[in-house]
């Protein structure tokens, strides 16, 4: 049977021309967006709860403009994705040395322009002066539920004493703690903006000292993968999203691998075409129980716990 | 934004076609599974046809003999799916007759429908002229590997700027910059001139702006899908196109109509419709 008649076959009325429009149009808010992306011949995935993106940042990257680094326009298409909840960090935060004004603009975009849907999570520093001080304001002054750590590019390695009583003081105040391990593929770095990714090697027995830490990876596939991250998933309450989870059929070879519980939806967008994450739900052949807690019942819990 | 995604006016029916993907990388024992399964998260994406390259595990420098294998591996697995997989040779042009010989095999006297380089040879070498020339005649389309690393390409890998050199020489050869060059900021301006170079979207991160700007400096008719499966996801690659600012005219032309419009010729030689 040629190809074109068989996915007409399956999909009934609906072509792919149809799925190209769907995939693009807009989401009902009560849809996940697995809905938006029905493919032929196979069923939309329906939960009453959007997604949420563990994985968004604000703000412009240095070398590059992208479609919806603008805070307002990314919340639209988020939400028109069927986002409903979406993590937010600042990309100022990196090398801002002003991490105060990057926070409090962080905070302050979030709710004025989030429209419930931006939740901060803002930037901490272990290497600048009173840290300590912006962390109490993340937790005391933004009510942020978590923070998120750039140790490449703040010039720290996890071995750092600092970063261990950062974990601590943050498992402390009950923030989650989201550890980004690259930003981008370190081949096409700038040359003056080159970073190395974060060495996780030491993590692995940090995480065994600090009782209570819920320590979220972001970026992590490129350049941990197997084994050694396993490892570290075992090691305690550590999640890890899929925004740069390749492979095909990735997000269902992961699952077969590691606790179903520990895997979050994250999209690295607006620096990354959003769709991507959403796909990744589509290419792997999850069970509705998988979908619902990769898709939010896992980081629904994880802020919650 | 664009004109609106939703215009249901030109009621059309695509295709979407994957110039790009691998049997390294996927699940399975023989080529036939392999690709069985690649087929299989194809289908859940609603990706109909597949083009595939190289065999069973990746080898930079095949010697003629290796070439040989890893071209049997394709050949069985798209006699497997013969109205679903199209297969490209695997040639080396440092083994110039062992090449043209694969070339005939598998190209003129076979199934395969393109022309597959990798890092064995920089490919502004003269070493492959020859197998521009024949592939051209045979009206196959030549995918070149290219990437521009910033801590320096591996010893015979290409550069967009060295498939433009080879497109001045061949200029009735359709030649497509694989990864757009990887650092495709860079890459898609350096065979911007160049009529016959062909924008390959696969194998880096979905970074936005991509095709946005593939479609800007060389014209969506020049911009094709592609996933580097096994190795990629067909989610993230496919993400590049469906999540890009584009028409949804240029959207229906990379995904499909171009790589139709590429493959039509060789396919009509081989009695093959689409
Ligand atoms: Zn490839």
């Amino acid at each position: 049977m040629k190809p074109s008649s068989r996915f007409a076959a399956a999909a009934g009325s609906q072509t792919r021309r149809a799925f190209l429009q769907t995939a693009l149009a807009a989401a009902p808010a009560t849809a996940v967006s697995a809905a938006a992306l029905a493919v032929p011949g196979s069923k939309p995935l329906r939960t009453a709860e959007g997604l949420i993106d563990v994985n968004v940042s604000l703000g412009q990257w240095p070398t590059r403009r992208v479609r919806c680094d603008d805070s307002r326009e990314l919340v639209a298409r988020l939400r028109r994705l069927g986002v409903s909840q979406a993590w937010a960090g600042t990309l100022d935060g990196l090398l801002h040395k002003d991490i105060a004004a990057a926070n409090n603009r962080l905070a302050k975009t979030c709710h004025q322009d989030g429209k419930g849907l931006l939740v901060p999570f803002g930037s901490i520093n272990p290497k600048l002066p009173d840290w300590e001080e912006e962390l109490r304001r993340c937790a005391d002054l933004h009510h942020m539920p978590g923070i998120r750590l750039h140790p490449n590019y703040h010039g720290y390695r996890l071995e750092d004493p600092a970063f261990l009583r950062l974990i601590e003081l943050a498992t402390q105040r009950r923030l989650i703690v989201q550890l980004a391990l690259i930003m981008e593929d370190e081949r096409m770095m700038h040359p003056l903006f080159r970073v190395d990714p974060v060495d996780t090697a030491p993590l692995r027995d940090l995480v065994q000292r600090v009782p209570g830490l819920r320590l979220v990876l972001l970026n992590v596939h490129r350049t941990l993968r197997a084994k050694p991250l396993l490892e570290l998933i075992a090691a305690g309450n550590v999640s890890v999203e899929i925004a740069m989870l390749e492979g095909v059929g990735g997000v269902g070879t992961l699952l077969a691998q590691m606790p179903g519980g520990r895997l979050l939806f994250g999209s690295h967008a607006p620096m990354f075409y959003f769709e991507s994450a959403l796909l990744k739900l589509k290419e792997s052949a999850l069970t509705p129980a998988q979908s619902q807690a990769v898709g939010h019942g896992n980081a629904r819990h994880l802020l919650t716990s | 934004m664009h004109e609106a995604a939703g215009d249901h006016s030109q009621g059309v029916d695509m295709e979407i076609w994957d110039l790009h993907c691998h049997l390294n990388g996927v699940p399975g024992n023989t080529p036939e599974a392999r690709l069985g399964r690649l087929l299989e998260y194809a289908d859940r994406l609603g990706i109909a046809r597949l083009c595939v390259f190289m065999g069973m595990e990746f080898t930079y420098d095949p010697s003629p003999e290796r070439l040989k294998e890893e071209n049997d591996s394709v050949l069985r697995a798209v006699r497997a799916f013969p109205n679903r997989a199209f297969g490209f040779v695997y040639l080396n042009p440092k083994h110039r007759q062992a090449s043209l010989d694969e070339l005939d095999r598998c190209v003129r006297d076979g199934p395969m429908v393109g022309v597959k380089l990798w890092v064995a040879e920089q490919c502004s070498s003269s070493d492959l002229d020859p197998i521009i020339e024949r592939a051209a005649a045979l009206q196959a389309i030549i995918f070149q590997h290219t990437w521009l690393k910033i801590a320096g390409n591996l010893p015979g890998e290409s550069t967009p700027m060295e498939l433009a050199e080879l497109a001045i020489r061949h200029p009735h050869a359709t030649l497509i910059c694989g990864h757009s060059g990887g650092d495709w900021e860079r890459g898609l301006r350096a065979i911007r001139p160049h009529r016959n170079i062909y924008a390959d979207l696969a194998g880096g991160d979905p970074v936005a702006g991509l095709t946005e700007m593939a479609v800007r400096e060389l014209g969506s008719e020049r911009v094709l899908y592609g996933s580097d499966a096994g190795g990629r996801s067909f989610a993230s690659q496919l993400a590049k196109v469906l999540g890009a600012d584009v028409r949804d005219s240029d959207r229906q032309r990379i995904l499909g109509g171009n790589l139709q419009r590429l493959l039509r010729p060789i396919l009509a030689k081989k009695g093959i419709t689409v």
